[in-house]
Order: structure tokens, then sequence, then C-alpha cells
């Protein structure tokens, strides 16, 4: 059977952003189900420079002060392996990686 | 000598200060990474175009940027700092066990004989090499697997591996400081380590005079005469004269002994430069007067240098890596406060200025004298 392949938008954040020297959100081909994972994954070998930064490298727990968003949802503490709504998986609907408001 | 180029790392972003021979008319450029916190900035001295810098965020983490250009240019290159071995656990402030995680690069030290090789300095402590430009990194496990790790604690700013000095005339033999593990030195370039702490008195731990646990704040030599160290410890300033074997107190007629960097004079071997902080609970100078202490007996003998520098309502801070000297005649000396100065003395410590005022906190300054 054919592996479908999505795109997906990402928005990221400003540092982010100039690291990986993209302006706007970004348009990344996800194949397969999508999900949190499949997402940063595409997002890694895309901009492989992005490595770590948003996830733990070992563990590829998200780090603390990133968030995830979606669909006015926070998806953070969510499964990695659960599918995102179909509106993020057809592009209707960004997937957001979020610095967290903290600190100065 | 053409000039010199300051190398400053600050809270939110790094800066380069250029200067001719003079050292009096300063062109400043930044910041670079806005933003980020910048530990660390150096640059080879075997090529002084490549200039390496620690690039960290509590949010996103850690990146290494490479500059082959001076600092007109950066390019990110690898970030990765996993340990090469199972981690164990260090001592947390409340005495319990924490397992090692690495949180970010506090120190480069490129190499003397190739500007492909850096070493770096970590939170939590250890020490990784690149060979390929700071691309890739593997970790010199002897330091975090040696016997003692088991014991040692953070400091307030964390367990970090925050200074390495390569010996010039001893190639393979490279020192290095931890908080609070103290000094360690390695024989065999980095393989294996063994701790230098004999004669280190700290009343902040338990066994005063232990072998591993004290707060070394720097440590710094001249290149002419490497078994020399001078220590800026969390309290007192020391010295040794055999390679760190042994150490003796020297911090004389200090108003404090107390505070974080160090240095060596360029080209006079017995001359120290300090500033004296208060006390670990009062982070700001004496009295509120900004001081440069200078020995030019190897210690013991100490005088303040006042002449441009405020000597009242100073409430700032000097971090341990944002002090360095030049290799001008004479001797150029620099230090970053917290408070966002970049002081400079083109004459040996004689008279300084304010190069620049109003940068974020600084963490650290390096200074490359160009050719």
């Amino acid at each position: 059977m054919a592996v479908t392949t999505s795109t997906v938008r990402v928005v990221l954040p400003l540092h982010l952003r100039r690291l990986a020297e993209v302006d706007g959100e970004v348009a990344l081909p996800v194949e397969g189900h999508v999900t949190q994972r499949a997402i940063l994954d595409a997002l890694e070998a895309t901009y492989p420079v992005l490595a770590g930064l948003t996830r733990d490298r070992a563990t590829a727990r998200r780090r603390p002060l990133v968030r995830f968003f979606a669909c006015g949802e926070d998806l953070s503490n969510e499964d990695p392996d659960a599918l995102l709504p179909e509106a993020v998986a057809t592009g209707a609907e960004p997937y957001m990686v979020v610095g967290s408001m903290a600190g100065g | 000598m053409s000039g010199v180029r300051i190398l400053v790392g600050t809270r939110k972003g790094a800066f380069v200060l250029t200067s001719d021979g003079a050292r009096k008319d300063w062109r400043v450029s930044g910041p670079h990474f806005p933003g980020w916190e910048i530990y660390h900035v150096k640059g080879s001295s075997v090529d002084p175009n490549r200039i390496y810098a620690s690039q960290t965020s509590g949010w996103f983490g850690q990146v290494i940027q490479r500059s082959d250009d001076g600092g007109e240019t950066w390019a990110p290159v690898g970030g990765d700092f996993s340990y090469a071995s199972p981690t164990g656990d260090h001592l947390w402030y409340d005495g319990t066990p924490k397992p090692w995680v690495f949180t970010r690069v506090w120190h480069l030290e490129p190499s003397l004989t190739d500007p492909d090789t850096v070493l770096a300095g970590v939170e939590d402590a250890a020490m990784f090499r690149s060979t390929d430009g700071g691309n890739t990194w593997s970790e010199l496990t002897g330091l975090r697997d040696h016997h003692t790790a088991p014991q040692w604690a953070p400091g307030a700013g964390g367990l970090g591996a925050h200074t390495i000095i390569q010996d010039p005339a001893n190639p393979g033999r490279i020192y290095t400081a931890i908080s609070a593990a103290g000094v360690f030195r390695s024989d065999d370039d980095g393989t294996s380590w063994r701790p230098m702490n004999q004669g280190l008195v700290s009343e902040g731990i338990p066994e005063a005079d232990a072998e591993v646990g004290h707060c070394v704040h720097r440590i710094a030599l001249h290149p002419s005469r490497p078994e020399t160290l001078f220590m800026q410890k969390h309290w007192d300033v020391m010295r040794s004269d055999d390679g760190g074997q042994n150490w003796r107190e020297v911090s004389g007629n200090l108003p404090s002994d107390f505070g974080f960097p160090i240095d060596v004079h360029a080209h006079e071997p017995d001359t120290v430069f300090v500033i004296p902080i208060t006390s670990d609970s009062e982070h700001f100078p004496p009295e509120g007067k900004l001081r440069v202490y200078r020995s030019r007996s190897g210690g013991d003998e100490w005088e303040p240098m006042t002449k441009g520098l405020p000597q009242e309502n100073c409430y700032v801070n000097i971090f341990r890596d944002a002090m360095c000297v030049d290799q001008m005649d004479p001797c150029g000396i620099y230090f970053g406060t917290t408070g966002g100065q970049i002081y400079g003395s083109n004459d040996g410590g004689e008279s300084w200025n304010a190069i620049v005022q109003n940068l974020p906190s600084v963490y650290s300054v390096e200074v490359q004298t160009l050719p």
C-alpha cells in the first residue's frame, strides 16, 4: 500500500526561524501518519540545525520550556505518536512550536 | 601587531569590539545571536579568524557557532553533547544523588596547534573535544568517570567545568576547574585526570581540605612559566609552583579574597590581576568601589588600580570568564561586568576606560591580539 505524504504547516518561534534561516511558517512533507513525532522528525530532517532544540536528542522528550499547539489546543503533554487533527494533516491549520512564556 | 579584537559573551547575545594597536577607539558589532545566552566566545591562536561561540538557551538548549572570518559571519555547527558512557550520579544541593544531565557549554578552548580542534567544558561537569571545527563532539570520559565524581556537587551556578588551560610547554597537559569539585589535571591529553587540590582549604565543605569539593572559580598561568598557576577560589587567592600539586594562599592584603576572575600579565609572569568582591553573600565590590588589584610579586602584595573605574555606588559583579589580557606592549587588560560595561586598560592596569556601556550582563570576555 502506498504511503501518503502530507504537507504540514509548522510555525516556529523567532530563535528557531533564525537558526533555520527561514521566514514565516515552513511547509514540511510528512510521510504516513501525521503525529507530533513525525512532524518533529521531518523538521529535524529538513533543518538539522534544529536537532535537539525542541526535544531531547536521546530521549525525544519535549524540552521543558517548549510547547506544541495546534487547532487552539495545547498538545505539549499528549502522546507524541497520537494522530493529530485532520486539519493539521491537510495543512488547514498549522502546528505551532512555541517558546514558553517565562524568564527575562 | 595590528590591533585587538575583544569577544564578548552576554546574557542576550555576543559582541565583537575591535581597535587598532593604540586601543583607544573601538568599533562595536553585535548583538550576534540576539536573545541567546552566550556563555563563551574564543578564537583560535593558530588562526585568529576562527572563532567559536557557545550559544545556549533555557528554552532551546545548546548551539555551537563558528566564524571563519573573524566574527563577521557565523554558522551553527554541532550541538550534540551526548555523554559517551552511562552516566552515574553526582551530589545534588540537598545531598541526594542526581544523574548527570547535559545543560550547556560553559567554556570553549581552541587547540594551541590546530584550528579545527577545540575543547568544551560543560555542565553537568564533563569535557568534550571536537577535531572537525565543532561539527561533532566526543567526550573525554576520564573526567566524568573519575572515581571522585559521585562526590561532586554543583556550585550556585551549576556543576560546570568552567576553566580549561592547555599547557603550552607540555603537550598533552590540560587543566580544568569545576565548581564545586576543584582542579583536575591530565598529562595524557585528556584521557585520565588527577585532582590537584592539595593545600586548598574551604570552610563551606564538611572536610575543609578534602581531595575534591572545592569551589575553584578560575585558574590562570603564564605561558613562559607554566608550572606556576594562580587561582581565584570561592574564598582565597592561591598559587602553585609545581603544576597544581600543591597550593598556598597569596591573598595578602586584598580587601576581600572572594572573587571570580584572575589573570596574568602578558609579559610579566609575576604580575597578576584580580577583582575583589565583597563576599559570597554580597556579589559586588567592597565599599561600592570597582578596583582591579594588581600584584607584581606573584601574590601576597596587592595594589588597587582605580583610575577611570567607578569609586562610588558601583554594585556590579565580574564573572569568572570575564577578564583577559592582550599580548600588546604595554599589556592591555579587559573585563566585563554584570552591569554591561566593558572596561579596558591599555597601560597594564594603570588607567581604565569604559569601552562600551549598557550591554546585557557580561558572561565572558576574551581578546585576540591580531597579527
